[in-house]
């Protein structure tokens, strides 16, 4: 459609672009550049801080210590988005594949986790992983199954030891994988369902195998979701903080918990500000290599998908 | 037995299995949250028996109730301030052109793009050096609302967009020639013409300001507290039914606000 040039309705325009931007530059752009002085401040006292322009809360960000942290969430970050994609990608599939009435009530099914408060997902997951949990419940009834049947054979197991998952890194991942897979699976269900399925027939009637279809045709052409799926995943995944806090024990400290901590208990501002701000620049680098290894896939994959 | 057509993936034995299992492991936790909020017993490990006391016990306690009014009003007033922004900004960026646009769209994408935690402390900062607290109820929601607002708009936007993006304009112009005023065409004859959207928008502004725990846990004092951030002390002191009625009735509110959003989104395009 035609746009209109701005000029053309000065009344206009600025009736539908003052009130938004007015009120992005105080709340939110003014708050930013307050948090990003804050951390070329020092702490003086018990909650206050002094603009002294130098660099020491970012030098200590870099401390062996802080450095691990971020290492950690770096990792946990993308152990938890190949998680996502491995397990999402043959949902997103199989729901694409799914006849039409199915389809809607799957990618329903999909939506619901998605909108529940995260927070409450991450408590019920507590039910879960505890020693008296669901998880330690199916595996012993897993266990007693397995103890009878090897007792037939006259061989003795001793009765199920409860395994610690709660306050593990395991559960901390688990728990991030939990609240973000919805994230991953539709980005890549909206490209699967625009991706022409003849392609596949055609290469199967050529005679490559459904392995080779995958690998040459269906994972190239449906890269574009797979690459945003990651990166809906690995950016909000790299502040999560309660997820650590409520199923991670005390070395599942990530990022976001340094970050919470500075601001509500320790009372450090200048040094929560100065993390974040590398939190933010974080984010920014993965979007700007999301930016251009999307351009590339476009180029590469020639076929509008 | 016949083979499943060479496309056919959904049809075969592993595919369903894998499908079962994963909607399996992605419901359990939300069920069995829901299933314990009907537990008799205190400590809710083990199952012993169907009560209601604990949505009633919920239902006593004074400081849950006031959490759960001030998200629903803090949602309320967040959709209203949030939609109006929202569909401006929308119709800011279908009909307009003008100098430094991509900018203008970056900026406005960046609430949506940068770590909640980040925005968080952000909002903490402003508000405790620029804003008046010890307000009486309901001013102390203010902060809140103003928080939720700067996030939930440009999501407002992007799904108004979607739909001004398939819209002719040939109805508003002629309005216009016809002798209608700016306004008077952009609201008797635009506005009608993206109303599922706007709805749509609104209603996923209501949901996730009242499901928002991150941002609201930092802006929140200790006399507006809404009923995430309430939920997560509960959480933090003692695991008990009580917990779990509270997130199932948060539970139920927002699954009816999302089924009813996608409703109407599917009303537009089959209409």
């Amino acid at each position: 459609m035609e746009t209109d040039n701005w000029r053309r309705n000065k009344r206009v325009f600025f009736a539908v672009s003052v009130p938004q931007l007015t009120w992005l530059l105080i709340f939110f752009i003014i708050p930013l550049a307050a948090v990003f002085i804050i951390s070329f401040s020092e702490k003086r006292g018990i909650i206050g801080h002094e603009l002294v322009w130098d660099w020491k809360n970012y030098i200590r960000a870099i401390e062996p210590i802080y450095l691990s942290i971020f290492a950690k969430t770096l990792l946990t970050s993308t152990a938890v988005t190949v998680i996502c994609l491995l397990v999402g990608y043959p949902v997103a599939l199989a729901i694409s594949f799914a006849p039409r009435w199915l389809k809607l009530a799957l990618l329903f099914a999909v939506t619901v986790p998605f909108w529940i408060n995260g927070l409450i997902r991450t408590y019920a997951l507590i039910a879960v992983f505890r020693t008296r949990g669901i998880l330690n419940f199916t595996l012993e009834w897993f266990w007693s199954i397995g103890a009878s049947v090897l007792a037939w054979f006259g061989i003795e197991v001793g009765s199920y030891q409860d395994l610690q998952f709660l306050y593990t890194n395991v559960a901390a991942t688990a728990g991030i994988v939990y609240v973000f897979i919805p994230f991953m699976i539709l980005p890549l269900y909206a490209v699967m369902e625009r991706f022409d399925k003849s392609y596949l027939e055609a290469a199967l009637d050529l005679g490559a195998g459904h392995w080779r279809t995958f690998f040459t045709v269906l994972l190239p052409l449906t890269t574009p979701g797979i690459i945003s799926g990651c990166i809906i995943v690995f950016v909000p995944s790299l502040g999560v903080f309660f997820i650590a806090d409520l199923l991670g024990g005390t070395d599942s400290l990530l990022i976001g918990n340094v970050i919470e901590r500075q601001f509500l208990g320790a009372n450090n501002w200048p040094f929560g500000a100065a993390l974040s701000f590398l939190l933010m620049y974080l984010t920014f680098a993965a979007l700007i290599l999301y930016s251009i290894v999307n351009k590339k896939s476009k180029k590469i994959g020639g076929v509008d998908v | 037995m016949s083979k499943p057509a060479l496309l056919d993936y959904a049809a075969r034995w592993w595919m369903r299995l894998f499908l079962a299992m994963f909607f399996l492991l992605l419901y359990a936790p939300i069920v069995i949250l829901i299933i314990f909020s009907f537990n008799d017993s205190k400590r809710n490990i083990v199952w012993r028996g169907a009560t209601g006391k604990y949505y009633a016990k919920a239902w006593a306690n004074d400081s849950l109730i006031e959490a759960f009014i001030n998200s629903l009003t803090i949602a309320v007033a967040n959709m209203i301030v949030g939609t109006l922004l929202g569909v401006i900004t929308a119709i800011l960026l279908w009909r307009f052109r003008f100098p430094a646009k991509k900018a203008v769209e970056g900026v406005l994408a960046l609430p949506i793009v940068i770590p909640e935690i980040c925005m968080g402390v952000a909002m903490l900062v402003f508000f405790n050096k620029w804003w008046p607290n010890n307000l009486v109820w309901p001013l102390n929601l203010v902060n809140i609302i103003i928080a939720h607002v700067t996030f939930t708009f440009p999501f407002v936007a992007v799904i108004v967009r979607g739909q001004l993006a398939g819209l002719n304009r040939e109805f508003e112009l002629a309005a216009m020639d016809l002798g209608a005023s700016e306004w008077r065409a952009m609201i008797d004859v635009l506005l009608p013409q993206i109303k599922p959207s706007i709805i749509a928008g609104a209603l996923i502004a209501f949901t996730l300001s009242l499901e928002d725990f991150v941002i609201t846990y930092f802006t929140a004092g200790p006399d507006s507290i809404t009923l995430p951030v309430k939920i997560n002390s509960m959480v933090r002191f003692s695991v008990t039914p009580e917990v779990n009625a509270a997130s199932t009735i948060l539970i139920i509110i927002t699954i009816v606000a999302v089924w009813l959003a996608m409703r109407i989104q599917k009303e537009k395009t089959n209409g």
